[in-house]
């Protein structure tokens, strides 16, 4: 890494190298029963300078690149961005717990244990169901230096397992699932099995979908996979300078529900998305994106900051290119509505866990439209069965704009969100008939 | 490196170990609006050994390949660990082989200065059109070569070419934004990036256009696809249900699944092959160095075949069909399609729509996601149909159905054949794989549209 920076600071105006190693080990099980266990290891630089006021950048994975990678870098930033800004030259960062030694040290079989328990408490619910789980840990090796003298590195860990449960009568098709990733080592998969189990029952009948437009619950689980996508775009600072966010001329103004709250906050405790510094060495903190239903801030890394005449927020974030602005761990404001109130206030609706392809239209717009691979019909105050068949769609912020109701309980979801479930009064539900 | 690869094989003591190494050089450029976001080049060199004893697989991916009979050990440890049962693996037979790429126009040898005044034009193009807020332009190239070695005495070197590029065009009107997009790609011309002015304009012009359309009415429709958007389905909605390994450890999917059962009328063909020459989707053996194939999955409405790897299909009694692939060294070869699409038919495209009263034309491809029997995808365009004709342009409509049921409700297949190389393909983790898909213009009864 030195050398790298050693070479390439000679012939730039400032350089800048981000290297990542990992060790990573996962177990696999395929209907039902252990079938893989993989072992991915290795480690890549990325070299970012600046020549002639433009950037340029590299990445390469081999010990014997070093020189490689400066000439390829020298020669994009010929036609690079304008350089707008110098790397931080060192800080203080937060102190954020993201590594446990636990979790390098577990054994494989043990792991496999993990494993076979969520598939046999699965299993034990429903004997006919087919189950995929996999059982994963990782370690990564995190570091920045750059030639202006800033410097940051730290290890980080991440325990992970999840199980996906397919269960097939005549030609219908259900699908169950749940996971938990994190820092820490978590033994117990107890809750994720008892969620699976949880959807079973709901799941075991299946009934006629209702349509029209209609009250519908969305869980954490849906909340990630519809909301949670168009959001982290909208409070990107690339595209709100791009001039394409419909909240980039919103800030300060109530877009919101006035008793929600979003925060990115990567200084969580061990949690996926959290770290000391993010990937371009500023050191991270917490981000509040809407406040009170009020749009606060939105999210930078060095460069767009400089073009946005605003500082980085800590929130660069790096997958495989040059640094961009991205959220880490986003977290929701709870309410005082449990689940239970919700669906009991409902006298014909949905619960939604999740929606196939919502975020497949075009969620610039906020706009989503997704068929139903997981969801219950309720029916005066009580969840009946399954549906299928059936589209549900809307508008993010016409959705957040005024909830019927916001969860009193958060869940984490894929370890880099916390949200509670969300009550809509009136969406738009479609049914093949 | 062959030599050394052979060596660490030796004396495995596993049922089956294969070793694959890649090197890799790629050259990327981005655009947001007027800025040119990220340009940058790669270079990596990375492999995995895959080891199979008792049923089960040990996996061990690296990039410094060092010592490579470590390596082996440690997939042959991990596949002990996990094998309790019996290996299957199709019989092949070992083949020695060196392939080149076959190109027109490598992209390697155009400067880099080139590759950025074009796409300069083009994103001047886009953010000219008044209207347009702004724009999204990724380019990507790249070169490979993979060499493989196998227990059973094969020994493969593919060279592989690239070349990728998507544009976005944005308009906007308040709050509202609308988007159109393009997506093309090649393994062997950088040519088709070449010469997309009038394409780039025209999709810029529909970006605007939509700001004014209204949406359509959720409901069931007669809905026509284009050829891209027949490629989509044929792709996502029934291609990925013939991948075989979704199948043979799942008795009830094997029974909704056995070949001979009609699936659609007879006037449906829809195939999946690595073979036919020239696409997205081709190469010549496939990443555990089975030759590819091209293979009818559907026959005149009669499901007559699926895609396999060498255990899928030792484990189903059929034969390999050469689609295993992975997405780079850090992953194992897994079933996938490669080019797929629906055989054209005879029905005229005026035909097609002169008896639908009300329904919908859709066109262009924007997303699609399936979990086997459901399936939704986006058309980036459509248009109402209106007593047997082509009328206003309305939202990008979402279309989500059974599979089965809408095989069955193809009721007329076009004359036409139209491929899209511009595609990726996702599965267990691994995005973007190089695809193609495609077909004619297809005619749907009763189609499920998104709307409000």
């Amino acid at each position: 890494m030195e050398e790298i920076l050693e070479k390439a600071r000679r012939v730039s105006q400032w350089a800048e190298v981000y290297s990542v190693s990992r060790q990573e080990t996962t177990a696999v099980f395929e209907a039902n029963r252990l079938k893989q266990v993989h072992t991915r290891s290795g480690s890549s630089n990325a070299l970012r300078l600046a020549k002639d006021g433009r950037i340029g950048f590299a990445t390469a994975n081999r010990k014997d690149s070093t020189q490689k990678l400066v000439d390829m870098a020298l020669e994009t930033a010929a036609f690079g961005a304008t350089a707008r800004f110098e790397p931080p030259s060192g800080a203080s960062y937060p102190q954020v717990e993201v590594y446990d030694p636990g979790v390098e040290a577990i054994p494989i079989d043990k792991m496999v244990e993990i494993g076979e328990r969520l598939v046999a408490r699965i299993r034990g619910a429903s004997p006919d169901i087919l189950c995929e789980a996999s059982v994963s840990k990782a370690v990564f090796n995190i570091a920045v230096r750059n030639s202006t003298g800033g410097h940051s590195e730290y290890k980080k860990s991440i325990f992970s397992f999840g199980i996906e449960g397919t269960l097939i009568r005549g030609s219908d098709m259900l699908f169950v699932g749940d996971g938990e990733a994190a820092c820490f080592l978590q033994m117990d998969p107890e809750p994720v099995a008892s969620a699976v189990v949880l959807q079973l029952r709901r799941a075991e009948r299946l009934v006629p979908a209702p349509s029209g437009r209609l009250p519908v619950i969305f869980t954490p689980e849906a909340v990630a996979g519809v909301l949670l996508y168009p959001l982290a775009l909208a409070f990107n600072g690339k595209v709100v300078l791009q001039g394409a966010s419909p909240l980039g001329n919103k800030k300060g103004q109530r877009v919101f529900d006035p008793r929600l709250s979003i925060w990115d906050d990567a200084t969580v405790p061990l949690r996926a998305g959290s770290r000391c510094c993010d990937d371009e060495a500023v050191p991270c903190r917490r981000n509040a994106l809407v406040e009170n239903g009020v749009v606060k801030s939105f999210l930078y890394d060095l460069q767009t900051a400089a073009m946005a005449g605003v500082a980085s927020t800590g929130s660069a974030s790096r997958s495989g290119g040059q640094p961009r602005p991205a959220t880490s761990t986003v977290v929701f404001s709870h309410g005082d509505t449990t689940f239970e109130q919700m669906v009991k206030d409902v006298k014909e609706g949905l619960v939604v866990e999740q929606l196939m392809g919502a975020t497949q239209s075009n969620v610039l717009s906020g706009d989503f439209s997704g068929n139903v691979l997981l969801g219950y019909k309720v029916e005066g105050g009580e969840i009946v069965g399954r549906v299928k068949d059936t589209m549900v769609s809307g508008n993010v912020y016409e959705i957040l704009k005024e909830l019927a109701g916001i969860g009193a309980e958060r869940k984490w979801v894929g370890g880099t969100l916390l949200a509670p479930p969300l009550y809509c009064s009136n969406l738009a539900v479609a049914v093949k008939s | 490196m062959q030599d050394r690869m052979a060596a660490a094989l030796k004396g495995h003591n596993a049922d089956y170990v294969e070793i694959r190494i890649e090197e890799t050089e790629s050259t990327y450029l981005e655009y947001r609006g007027p800025d040119l976001d990220n340009i940058g080049r790669n270079a990596s060199l990375g492999g995995n050994v895959r080891a199979l004893v008792k049923g089960a697989w040990g996996f061990v991916s690296f990039n410094e390949p060092g010592d490579l009979r470590k390596w082996v050990e440690l997939a042959v440890a991990q596949a002990r660990l996990a094998g309790k049962e019996s290996s299957a693996l199709a019989p092949v037979d070992p083949v020695q082989d060196i392939v080149e790429p076959v190109l027109k126009a490598s992209p390697a040898s155009v400067e880099l200065a080139h590759k950025k005044a074009l796409l300069d034009e083009y994103n001047g193009i886009i953010l000219g059109t008044p209207g347009i807020q702004t724009s999204n332009i990724s380019y990507g190239d790249s070169q490979k070569k993979v060499i493989f070695v196998s227990s059973e005495g094969t020994r493969i070197q593919q060279g592989k070419v690239d070349v990728s590029a998507r544009f976005t065009a944005m308009a906007r009107d308040g709050s509202d934004v609308q988007q159109c997009g393009l997506s093309l790609g090649s393994i062997q011309d950088f040519g088709v990036v070449e010469g997309l002015q009038a394409k780039i304009a025209d999709l810029a012009k529909r970006a605007v256009a939509l700001l004014k359309a209204p949406t359509a009415k959720g409901g069931e429709y007669t809905v026509v696809c284009d050829p891209i958007l027949a490629g989509v389905f044929a792709h996502e909605a029934f291609g990925h249900l013939s991948e075989s390994d979704f199948v043979y450890e799942n008795d009830r999917m094997r029974q909704i699944m056995v070949l001979g059962k009609r699936f659609g009328q007879p006037h449906l063909n829809i195939v999946d092959g690595a073979a036919v020459p020239g696409l997205r989707g081709s190469y010549k053996y496939d990443d555990e160095g089975v030759k590819s194939t091209k293979t009818y999955l559907i026959t005149e409405g009669v499901l007559t075949g699926r895609l396999h790897s060498r255990e899928t299909a030792a484990r189903m009694g059929e034969k390999p069909t050469g689609n295993a692939r992975a997405m780079n060294y850090q992953f194992q070869p897994i079933v996938r399609m490669s080019n797929t699409y629906i055989e054209p038919g005879k029905t005229a495209f005026d035909e097609m729509i002169s008896d639908i009263k009300e329904g919908i034309y859709a066109r262009n491809w924007y997303g699609g996601t399936t979990s086997m029997e459901m399936f939704t995808f986006s058309a980036g365009e459509a248009y109402m149909i209106r007593n047997g004709k082509v009328e206003e342009m309305v939202r990008p409509i979402v279309l989500t159905g059974n599979v089965f049921q809408t095989l069955e409700n193809i009721d007329a297949v076009g004359r036409d054949l139209e491929m899209s190389q511009g595609g990726g393909c996702g599965k267990g983790g691994q995005m973007p794989l190089p695809v193609s898909d495609g077909g004619p213009h297809i005619r749907i009864r009763k189609c499920l549209v998104g709307g409000k």
